[in-house]
């Protein structure tokens, strides 16, 4: 029997309704106030996480090696985004756009430059030098005030991004990823991961792949980097530290190396990690706990809620000790597969049916 | 052209007219001071199947990574079809019309049957990356006809069910030729077969056999194998050369090499009182 497969064109179709169904029910929540402030920004936030941590996955989980200095690339996009959004060359749509990409393709160029060190190196020696490359960024916005506004940080960026804008960035990044992991370069990057010298004598020009992989990373880093320049309106060098580029790192390694829905997933998990623990410690069904029990359950819920960083670490832990791979291992979601599974199990069981009415 | 002629006697008949479509001249490489292949002089038939045979730690494996330019020559040189691979990389000798398997396994294990096959035809696609995300029509044409010549070389060696199966969770038989697959996929001239019959039973082995002689009259290439079941060396090798530390000690036909005096003292030694085989 031949399977049941959901034709192209009605998967695209299905998934783009889907995407704007999705638009349509964020924006509203977000332009009528419903939400309060804190959580919209949390929103805002979730959407660059995602983009940096879908990048990332990009030569993390797909190409297989382990750079630490997603943070730099995020910083070149910003100050370039934010640079650029002040200097008012264009008008603000127009200027949104152009902005981004800028920031992007900026981005990119220091991917390139990044890429190639990183052919001769693998492991922990790569992961060393994207560290330093990483720190030798901030160092560098921290040392030219003129153009960057130094230590200090540079004020009164446009706050260009609206959860519309955003949105669209975020889509657009998966969309990318997702097309380029599906097509002969994709596989080419894949097969890098899975094993090199059986890639190049298959034909791959691995050299190639590996820096456009970094590029490619790297230019949605420098957008995300913009995004975030254009929602806090402020940037200050101290933000691209270190610190960051680990916290990308985990959120695509507790998602699962490979897995575009995990990281989605994992972003938003550990985005909103704070706000939620906040929100649950003030709810008011923790009073209703008997005696001493309810402080005690506020104090720990805050308690998490301001040490995050400890309970990121204690997450991974568990998560290297429960399912190394991740939360998703390196499993893709597809609605159309599920929804093909099902079709499939109703039709076999039909199939079974109108066997039995036979025997 | 060095001592030897390196024509002589391998190629068989049919190819003797053509220009081989590969041939090794005086190449050797050094690992330190450690002379690892020396003057390695061969030349195989456009059709031919040959076979490289010799003890372990002959230098057959060194000679296949020399000709796929896992390693750069030390000395001589490598032709395919007449154009030096002087400058070539891996890549560029697998686009040149190399391509091989590897003595342990090298699948891309997380990636399915299909997949595996679909890098092997890499370069037999040629959309760039905007069409790609894109998702213009050369992609689509350009993939269909793809899967279809995968799935085509799949069902040669009856693997056509397997298409969705990680590779990783293959047999290992299986895993043998799908190997096989990835490089025939690469469309070359002259295949490769580091121990293509290692860990297999002998009905494996037969199938096997069976397998690269289909090979050779579907593609019209050439096959080159390191092998150490003899079995299938003098039953599908049209020439055999012996490799003995990093040295060519024979070459010839099946039955010249089975009688040669220096092939039996590579591999069962000298002293006077060697039994009757």
């Amino acid at each position: 029997m031949k399977q049941f497969h959901i034709p192209m064109p009605v998967r695209y179709g299905m998934n783009t309704i889907l995407i704007i169904a999705l638009l349509l029910v964020g924006h509203l929540l977000m332009e009528s106030g419903v939400l309060p402030r804190a959580h919209a920004n949390n929103v805002i936030q979730v959407g660059f996480f995602i983009i940096l941590a879908v990048s990332l996955n990009l030569t993390a989980g797909y190409l297989g090696q382990l750079p630490l200095g997603h943070a730099g690339f995020m910083a070149v996009g910003a100050y370039v985004g934010a640079i650029f959004w002040r200097s008012g060359l264009l008008p603000d749509g127009a200027s949104i756009v152009v902005g981004l990409l800028f920031a992007g393709l900026v981005a990119a160029l220091f991917g390139v430059m990044i890429g190639i060190p990183a052919l001769r190196l693998r492991g922990d020696y790569l992961a060393i030098i994207t560290l330093g490359f990483g720190e030798m960024i901030r160092v560098l916005i921290n040392n030219i005030p003129t153009v960057t506004g130094g230590a200090q940080g540079l004020l009164g960026i446009p706050r260009h991004s609206s959860f519309l804008v955003v949105y669209i960035c975020v889509v657009i990044t998966c969309v990318a990823v997702h097309m380029l992991m599906k097509s002969r370069h994709g596989r080419a990057i894949l097969s890098i991961r899975e094993n090199e010298i059986a890639a190049e004598s298959c034909g791959i020009n691995t050299t190639y792949y590996k820096v456009m992989a970094f590029a490619f990373s790297a230019f949605f880093a420098g957008v995300a980097g913009a995004l975030f320049a254009g929602n806090l309106g402020i940037l200050v060098p101290g933000e691209f530290g270190f610190m960051t580029s680990i916290n990308i790192l985990m959120i695509v390694v507790l998602g699962g190396m490979g897995s575009m829905a995990g990281a989605v997933i994992a972003a938003a998990i550990l985005t909103s990690l704070p706000l939620v623990m906040q929100g649950l410690a003030h709810f008011h069904v923790i009073s209703y706990l008997p005696g001493a029990s309810e402080h005690i359950v506020r104090y720990i819920l805050q308690w998490i809620a301001q040490h995050r960083m400890i309970i990121y670490a204690l997450l991974l832990i568990i998560a290297m000790i429960a399912k190394p791979t991740g939360l998703l291992g390196n499993y893709d979601f597809s609605l159309s597969r599920i929804l093909e599974k099902l079709i499939r199990r109703r039709n076999v069981g039909k199939a079974e049916k109108g066997g039995a009415d036979h025997g | 052209m060095g001592k030897h002629d390196p024509r002589t006697p391998l190629i068989p008949e049919r190819d003797q007219d053509k220009r081989p479509v590969m041939e090794c001249v005086g190449l050797g490489i050094d690992f330190g001071g450690l002379t690892a292949v020396d003057d390695f002089n061969i030349a195989i038939g456009p059709t031919e199947i040959c076979g490289l045979i010799g003890p372990n730690g002959a230098g057959k494996t060194t000679i296949f990574n020399l000709l796929t330019k896992v390693y750069q020559p030390t000395r001589g040189s490598m032709y395919l079809e007449g154009i030096d691979t002087r400058h070539m990389n891996t890549m560029q000798a697998n686009k040149a019309g190399l391509a091989r398997t590897f003595q342990n396994i090298r699948l891309f294990r997380e990636l399915t049957v299909l997949d595996n096959v679909l890098v092997g035809l890499h370069n037999e696609m040629s959309y760039n990356l905007g069409k790609a995300i894109l998702r213009l029509p050369a992609y689509w044409r350009s993939e269909r006809i793809a899967k279809e010549r995968a799935m085509e070389l799949l069902s040669i060696f009856h693997m056509q069910d397997m298409a969705y199966h990680k590779a990783g969770s293959l047999p290992y038989g299986s895993q043998r030729r799908l190997e096989i697959v990835r490089a025939l996929a690469t469309n070359p001239a002259v295949l490769l077969l580091d121990e293509p019959a290692a860990g297999m039973n002998p009905a494996e082995t037969e199938g096997l056999m069976e397998n690269i002689k289909k090979i050779q009259e579907t593609f019209q290439i050439a096959v080159f194998l390191i092998e150490h079941d003899m079995h299938l060396v003098m039953n599908i090798c049209e020439g055999v050369a012996v490799l003995n530390y990093g040295r060519l000690i024979a070459k010839g036909t099946p039955a010249q090499i089975q009688n040669n005096p220096k092939v039996i003292e590579a591999y069962l030694g000298t002293g006077g009182g060697v039994a009757d085989a």
